[in-house]
C-alpha cells in the first residue's frame, strides 16, 4: 500500500495487466511519443497528460503502439484485435473525440456478439478522458457516459478515485466484452493509499462511501467527491446521508439504489453530464417506477444546464455541479413537506 | 500459370455454389418469405473464390453488405446462411444478424457489414493480430468503390501502411455504389489513392477466375512475406439490383444482359479449362448437379427450420453482465 495518483494507479495497472498477460496490447495517440520526431526521443510524452508513460519503453514495439490522429482507423483496429485474439487497451485520448469513431463503437464492437449469435468475444478497452473544469471548452470537456450506456453491448466505468480506478481498469481488461472506461481529467493528481499488488473490482457493484439514514445522494465519478463533502457538511448539522457510487453505469447496481432509497426514503442524483436522458434522470425513472411508495419527498437531480461546456473559469464553475448544490438540494428535499396531504 | 487441379476443382465448386446460391435467392425472396434486406453478389465470384482460394482459416477477411460470395468462399456452410437469412434459430448467428450480418469467426470470416466502410479498419486489427501474435496469418478487406470514398478505408490504407500490416484492400470497382456511378461518385483512381499512401498496388479483371487468381497470389504473398499491406483493386460488375426489389432504372437497357452474355465467370472458365483439357466437361457438369441439390436442400430445410425462442431476445448481449 502506498500513496498513488489517479494518474499512477491507472499506469499501474496498466503495467500489472500487460505483464499478465502478453496479449494486452495499448494503442492511442502519443501514449509513447517521440516516433518520427527529430530528437530521436521516445516514449516522449506517455499520453497527452502523461498516463501512459514508461509503458512503451517497458514493453517495446510490439505491445505499445502510438497511431495516426485516426480514431476510426485505429478504433476500428482495436476492435478487430480483440475480435482475432489480442486484448487492446485503446486510449481516445478525450470522449469528445468519439464523433470520429462512433461507428467503430457503436455498430462494431457493441454489435459482434448479438449479431453473431454469441459466437464472438470482444475484450476490448478504451480509455478516454472527459469531464469540465479544465478550462478546456466544448469541444473537450463532455461527460459522454450516458451515450455509451445507452448502447447495449457496451459495458461503462466511471471511477471516483485512485483506488477505485486501479481495481476497475484490471476488471475492464480481464472483461471479454467491450468497456468504455472514462479518467475524469481533473482527478489526475487526486491522491490517496492505493495497494501495490493487482486487485480487481466488480462491474455492478456499486460502493457506499457513506451510510446515513435520512438522505440518499447517487454521484457518478468526480461527483462522489462532491457528494461526500455535501455530506460531510450536513451531518455536522444532524442531517445524515448514504452517498452511493455506482462504479459503472452499464450495468446499473439498480438493486443498491433501491435498497438505500427504501432506507432514506429521500433521493439526490448527482450528475456531471448534459441534463436530457442523463444518468439522473435513469437514475430517477427507476427510482420513481420500482421505489414510489418509499419516497417522502421528490427526487432531486443535481446536473448541469443544457448546454455546451463554457470556457471562462466563472461560467464553467456556474455549469458543473458542486459540493454546495448538492447541499442546498438536500435540504431542499428534507425540509419538504407533503402539502396537499398536510392540508 | 499453373493451378492444381484440386484447386480448379474446389475454385469452380465454390463459384457455382455462391451463382446457384444467389440466383435462388432471387427467385425466393420475390416470394415475400424472406424478411429485410437482401444483397446479390452475382456476377462478382470469382474475385471472392480468386481471392479466398490463398487463404487458410488462419487468415482473416472482412466482408460487406454484399457479403454471401465472400462467406462461401471461405468456407461458411450454406445450409447455416440459407437458414441465416431465413430468419432461423438454426442459422450460422441464430437467426440474429440476417444477411448483412454472416459471420464465422472461427473460419476467420470477421463479418459480412452493414455500415458501408465498416470491415477496412477491423481488418487493420486483425492484421496487428496476426502481426503481434506471429500466425503468418494475413487480413483481407473486401470492399466495394463505394466505401472507397468512406474516411475510414483512407485511414486505414494509411495506418496500415504506418503499422507496416499484413493487410490486403481489396476493391471490389463493380461501377456503382448503390444508384450511382463510381465514374461520378470517386474522384481520382484506386491506383492513384494507393500510390498516394505508397501502397503496393495490383489490378484485375474480376469477371475472369484466373486473372483473380493470379494477381490475389502475388498480392497476398506480398503481405504474408511481411513486406506491408497491399491493394488489390478489382473490376467486376453485379448483374442485380443494390438491393433486391432495385428495378436498377440507373443502368442502361441490355448493360446487364451483355454482362451475362460475355463476362459470366462461370462460363469463361469452363470454356478456359475445357479448351485446354484442364478439366473433363463431365466433372464440372457433376458439380453442378451437387450443388443445386445442396442449394435445394439448403432452402427446404431453411423453410422448416425452427424459429427463434423469446428467451433468445435477451441472450447474448454480453458475454456476462
Amino acid at each position: 500500500m502506498s500513496k498513488k495518483s489517479f494518474r499512477q494507479a491507472i499506469n499501474e495497472a496498466l503495467r500489472q495487466e500487460m505483464q499478465r498477460d502478453p496479449r494486452v496490447i495499448l494503442m492511442g495517440e502519443d501514449i509513447a511519443g517521440g516516433q518520427g520526431g527529430t530528437a530521436g526521443v521516445v516514449d516522449a510524452w506517455g499520453g497527452v497528460l502523461g498516463v501512459t508513460k514508461g509503458l512503451y519503453t517497458e514493453f517495446g514495439a510490439n505491445r505499445v503502439f502510438d497511431t495516426p490522429i485516426s480514431e476510426a482507423s485505429y478504433i476500428g483496429a482495436a476492435v478487430g484485435a480483440a475480435a482475432t485474439g489480442l486484448r487492446p487497451v485503446a486510449e481516445l485520448m478525450f470522449v469528445d473525440f468519439v464523433g470520429c469513431c462512433l461507428d467503430q463503437i457503436m455498430n462494431q464492437a457493441a454489435k459482434f456478439r448479438y449479431m453473431f449469435g454469441g459466437k464472438a468475444r470482444t475484450p476490448l478497452v478504451i480509455r478516454a478522458m472527459y469531464g469540465a473544469g479544465f478550462n478546456a471548452a466544448a469541444q473537450h470537456s463532455q461527460a459522454l457516459y450516458p451515450l455509451f450506456t445507452h448502447i447495449p453491448g457496451l459495458k461503462v466505468v466511471v471511477p471516483s478515485s485512485p483506488y477505485e480506478a486501479k481495481g476497475l481498469l484490471i476488471e475492464a481488461i480481464r472483461d471479454d466484452d467491450p468497456v468504455i472506461f472514462l479518467e475524469n481529467k481533473v482527478m489526475y493528481d487526486d491522491e490517496e493509499e492505493v495497494p501495490d499488488e493487482p486487485y480487481s473490482i466488480p462491474f455492478g457493484e456499486a460502493n457506499l462511501t457513506r451510510e446515513g439514514d435520512d438522505v440518499t445522494i447517487v454521484a457518478f465519478g468526480r461527483m462522489v467527491n462532491f457528494a461526500n463533502e455535501a455530506a460531510d457538511r450536513l451531518e455536522k448539522d444532524g442531517i445524515s446521508c448514504t452517498v452511493v457510487d455506482p462504479r459503472t453505469t452499464s450495468p446499473l447496481d439498480s438493486a443498491t439504489i433501491l435498497e438505500c432509497v427504501e432506507d432514506t426514503g429521500r433521493l439526490v442524483i448527482v450528475d456531471e453530464s448534459s441534463p436530457r436522458c442523463n444518468m439522473a434522470t435513469d437514475v430517477a425513472a427507476l427510482v420513481a417506477e420500482q421505489a414510489f411508495d418509499a419516497l417522502k419527498a421528490p427526487i432531486r437531480q443535481v446536473v448541469p444546464p443544457h448546454t455546451p461546456v463554457p470556457f471562462a473559469t466563472v461560467l464553467e464553475k456556474l455549469y458543473l455541479p458542486d459540493s454546495a448544490r448538492i447541499e442546498s438540494a438536500v435540504r431542499s428535499v428534507m425540509a419538504y413537506k407533503k402539502a396537499k396531504q398536510d392540508a | 500459370m499453373q493451378i492444381a487441379h484440386d484447386i480448379l476443382l474446389r475454385s469452380y465448386r465454390s463459384m457455382r455454389t455462391i451463382r446457384d446460391f444467389e440466383e435462388r435467392l432471387h427467385v425466393e425472396f420475390a416470394t415475400g418469405e424472406i424478411p429485410g434486406f437482401v444483397h446479390l453478389y452475382c456476377g462478382e465470384e470469382a474475385s471472392a473464390v480468386g481471392v479466398c482460394a490463398h487463404l487458410t482459416d488462419t487468415d482473416t477477411i472482412a466482408s460487406t453488405h454484399r457479403g454471401h460470395g465472400h462467406c462461401i468462399a471461405k468456407g461458411v456452410g450454406v445450409d447455416g446462411m440459407m437458414a441465416e437469412i431465413y430468419g432461423r434459430k438454426t442459422g450460422v448467428c441464430h437467426g440474429k444478424g440476417g444477411s448483412m450480418h454472416i459471420a464465422d469467426l472461427s473460419l476467420g470470416m470477421l463479418g459480412a457489414n452493414g455500415i458501408v466502410g465498416g470491415g477496412p479498419p477491423l481488418i487493420c486489427g486483425a492484421a496487428l493480430s496476426h502481426k503481434v501474435l506471429n500466425d503468418g496469418g494475413v487480413a483481407v478487406a473486401f470492399y466495394g468503390d463505394g466505401a472507397s470514398n468512406e474516411g475510414t478505408t483512407l485511414e486505414s490504407l494509411n495506418l496500415a501502411m504506418v503499422w507496416q500490416l499484413p493487410a490486403v484492400f481489396v476493391c471490389e470497382d463493380n461501377g456503382y455504389g448503390e444508384a450511382t456511378g463510381a465514374s461520378y461518385a470517386c474522384a481520382g483512381t484506386q491506383k492513384a489513392r494507393a500510390a498516394g499512401f505508397g501502397m503496393p498496388y495490383f489490378d484485375c479483371d474480376g469477371t475472369d477466375f484466373f486473372a483473380v487468381y493470379e494477381a490475389a497470389g502475388a498480392a497476398i504473398a506480398h503481405a504474408r512475406a511481411g513486406n506491408g499491406p497491399v491493394m488489390l483493386h478489382v473490376q467486376l460488375a453485379r448483374w442485380y439490383g443494390h438491393f433486391e426489389g432495385d428495378a436498377m432504372t440507373y443502368r442502361a437497357n441490355g448493360e446487364v444482359a451483355s454482362l451475362r452474355a460475355e463476362h459470366d465467370c462461370l462460363k469463361n472458365f469452363r470454356q478456359r479449362v475445357t479448351e485446354v483439357s484442364l478439366l473433363e466437361p463431365s466433372a464440372l457438369d457433376d458439380i453442378d448437379a451437387s450443388v443445386k441439390d445442396e442449394i435445394d436442400a439448403a432452402v427446404t430445410a431453411a423453410k422448416n427450420a425452427p424459429l427463434p425462442e423469446p428467451a433468445d431476445l435477451e441472450a447474448d448481449v454480453y458475454v456476462s453482465y
